[in-house]
């Protein structure tokens, strides 16, 4: 079952105070895949995040991700290092930096002082940069301070300081949370262009967006899963059902 | 980069003219600076170095200390130790083995950690590594284990009265309460005499210009970029990959460097170092004049630092009493109307603007007008 899955999540539980905030998660994503993950509040979304990037360590289970590197040992840096971006709710740029700079910061490379106390931005860097400041609509505002953009700005910025990290894997979280219908749909179709080159993870409220997304859903109640398959097949499952309409 | 340059040229400039204006002149010309200005001067300009040091770290790391006077203290010993070493026989017990209050504790041989204090290179080299061993492995413990905001500040403020405890007894072989004073000379040169004083002012300038200079160096480079980005959003930074306790404990002990040979400057210039240089109050001080000045900027924390202790000088003579509700009131105003601090209400410089929102015509036309 686990045979060449990129990320593996096997049992995973997290308690807070007594409350489990995940309970006996498992979960295989393959790679090149697109998954949504959708469910109600406190299902525990956010906290597989967590787990995954290492900001919480499980009370048991294991994430492993790739062959055989078990995530759970690991700390953030690390993590991100071995190839996994996460992109928050809300969206976090370096707000005194440029946006040029903060693409830089980003960019997959060496993340020690003792190369940054010295490093000069190379030709190559600068290509990079200029690539992802195209793909993201802010070529005119490089020279911009973060904290003045718009907040849509804010977000394409954040998308575009992870496609410079170049991870393999890449943790969206409610990416269409207070956006207007028509960039909802913008969204949906960066992710999927996103999605040709590496494996994504989108959590996510709004039904509708990931009917757009049309990939592959696990809905997560409670901790644990409660239906797997595509749209069409979880919508229907009754218990889905009594999660989101009934009581 | 202009900015940098007019602070340069004001430090050495200044310097330079006051040591112009001592020992070009008479007593008699109305131009004429004392040796006791000249004096004032080297000592505002080490305290100068040490609000660099503050600024750094609570600047551009976030870090608020509330202890930067330890290193600036134990720099401050290191040299002190050598100026005591080099009195020789000269003091009131005329024993050249070991120092006066060594031979008034009724010691009788020299304890193993001042051996080869008697040479200026040791005391140099002491004074910035001291200061660094223990910022190290202070920040490494700190940093690690993800201390920030003001339980650190409480840490770092118990870090020093800890150490004034400690330099307070008799028993650590560092003078206890009276410290060490009577200097005679440093380098074979008096001290005291005007050439002297005129000497370790202007030295202090130039160390405190490339404080300066390596300071802007490091804030302008990737990793003071990465410094700021840290400051402002760590947790972020841990998601991009970058391991903020190491970035920070490279400018903190970075500081801590720049606060010891300010510490060092700053005692052949006062005479005397005792346990009182690391008491609290210094520490805060220190954090003080950066705010005054404007944290942040480099060049604010030189003027906060010159500027607070002209004020200090003043009011401590004309109304002693007063001068700490000044001085805390002041924190309070520039906390609630200065928040950028005097160098805040310079014009915003250009970089900080939106450059996409300037019209290329315009643009042009300035190339044109100034090319």
């Amino acid at each position: 079952m686990t045979e060449g899955s990129l990320l593996y999540l096997d049992g995973v539980s997290v308690s807070f105070d007594g409350f489990r905030a995940l309970n006996e998660l498992s979960l295989v994503l393959e790679p090149g895949e697109m998954r949504a993950v959708i469910g109600p509040n406190g299902a525990g979304k956010t906290t597989m995040m967590d787990v995954i990037t290492g900001k919480t360590r499980p009370d048991t289970g294991r994430v492993v991700f790739g062959a055989d590197t078990d995530l759970t040992k690991l700390d953030e840096p690390a993590i991100a290092a071995l190839g996994i971006g996460r992109k928050f709710q809300k969206p976090t740029v370096f707000e005194p930096l440029s946006v040029w700079d903060n693409l830089l910061l980003a960019l997959a490379g060496d993340r020690r002082p003792r190369f940054s106390l010295w490093a000069r931005e190379t030709a190559e860097e600068r290509r990079r940069i200029e690539g992802i400041l195209e793909t993201t609509c802010l070529t005119e505002h490089r020279a911009r301070r973060a904290a003045d953009l718009s907040h849509g700005q804010k977000q394409w910025l954040e998308i575009g300081m992870l496609l410079a990290q170049e991870p393999r894997l890449l943790l969206v979280d409610e990416p269409v949370a207070g956006m207007t219908d028509a960039e909802t749909a913008q969204t949906a179709e960066l992710l999927r262009e996103i999605n040709r080159t590496r494996s994504v993870v989108v959590v996510e409220h709004d039904m509708e967006f990931v009917r757009a997304l049309g990939v592959k859903v696990t809905v997560l109640h409670e901790g644990s899963v409660l239906s797997e398959g595509a749209i069409d097949h979880v919508s229907a499952d009754p218990r889905v059902i009594e999660v989101y309409l009934g009581r | 980069m202009r900015g940098s340059a007019i602070t340069l040229a004001a430090v050495l400039g200044g310097a330079a003219l006051l040591a112009v204006l001592n020992l070009a002149t008479g007593p008699a010309s109305s131009v004429h600076v004392s040796s006791f200005v000249i004096g004032l001067t080297g000592k505002y300009l080490c305290y100068a170095i040490l609000a660099l040091a503050v600024d750094l770290v609570w600047g551009y790391a976030g870090i608020l200390t509330l202890g930067h006077a330890a290193f600036f203290a134990l720099g401050g010993y290191a040299m002190g130790m050598y100026l005591m070493r080099e009195i020789g026989a000269r003091g009131v017990y005329a024993n050249a083995r070991i120092p006066d209050f060594m031979v008034f504790l009724g010691w009788k041989e020299l304890p193993w950690y001042w051996h080869g204090f008697s040479h200026f290179p040791v005391a140099l080299i002491a004074a910035m590594v001291v200061p660094a061993i223990l910022a190290g492995v202070f920040g490494w413990l700190a940093f690690r284990s993800r201390v920030s905001g003001v339980y650190l500040s409480i840490i770092t403020q118990a870090l020093t009265y800890a150490l004034m405890l400690a330099f307070f007894r008799n028993e650590m072989g560092f003078g206890g309460n009276n410290g060490m004073t009577d200097f005679k000379d440093i380098l074979g040169l008096p001290i005291g005499r005007d050439s002297t004083t005129v000497g370790l002012m202007l030295v202090t300038a130039l160390v405190l210009a490339g404080a300066y200079v390596a300071s802007r160096a490091l804030v302008g480079s990737r990793y003071g970029k990465v410094l700021v980005a840290v400051r402002d959003a760590e947790s972020r930074t841990r998601f991009l990959g970058y391991r903020p306790e190491h970035y920070k404990l490279v400018v903190w002990v970075f500081s801590a460097v720049l606060a010891g040979i300010a510490g060092a400057l700053y005692v052949p210039q006062v005479g005397i170092i005792n346990p009182s240089e690391f008491a609290p109050a210094n520490s805060i001080e220190a954090v003080i004049w950066v705010a005054v000045g404007g944290r942040g900027t480099l060049s604010g924390a030189i003027l906060g630092a010159v500027l607070v202790n002209l004020g200090k000088t003043w009011l401590t003579g004309a109304l002693p009493e007063i001068w700490l509700f000044a001085l805390g009131g002041l924190f309070i105003f520039v906390t609630l109307f200065l928040p950028r601090g005097l160098i805040g209400l310079l014009p915003r410089r250009r970089r900080a603007g939106p450059i996409a929102e300037e019209s290329p015509a315009a643009a042009s036309a300035a190339r044109e007008a100034t090319g």
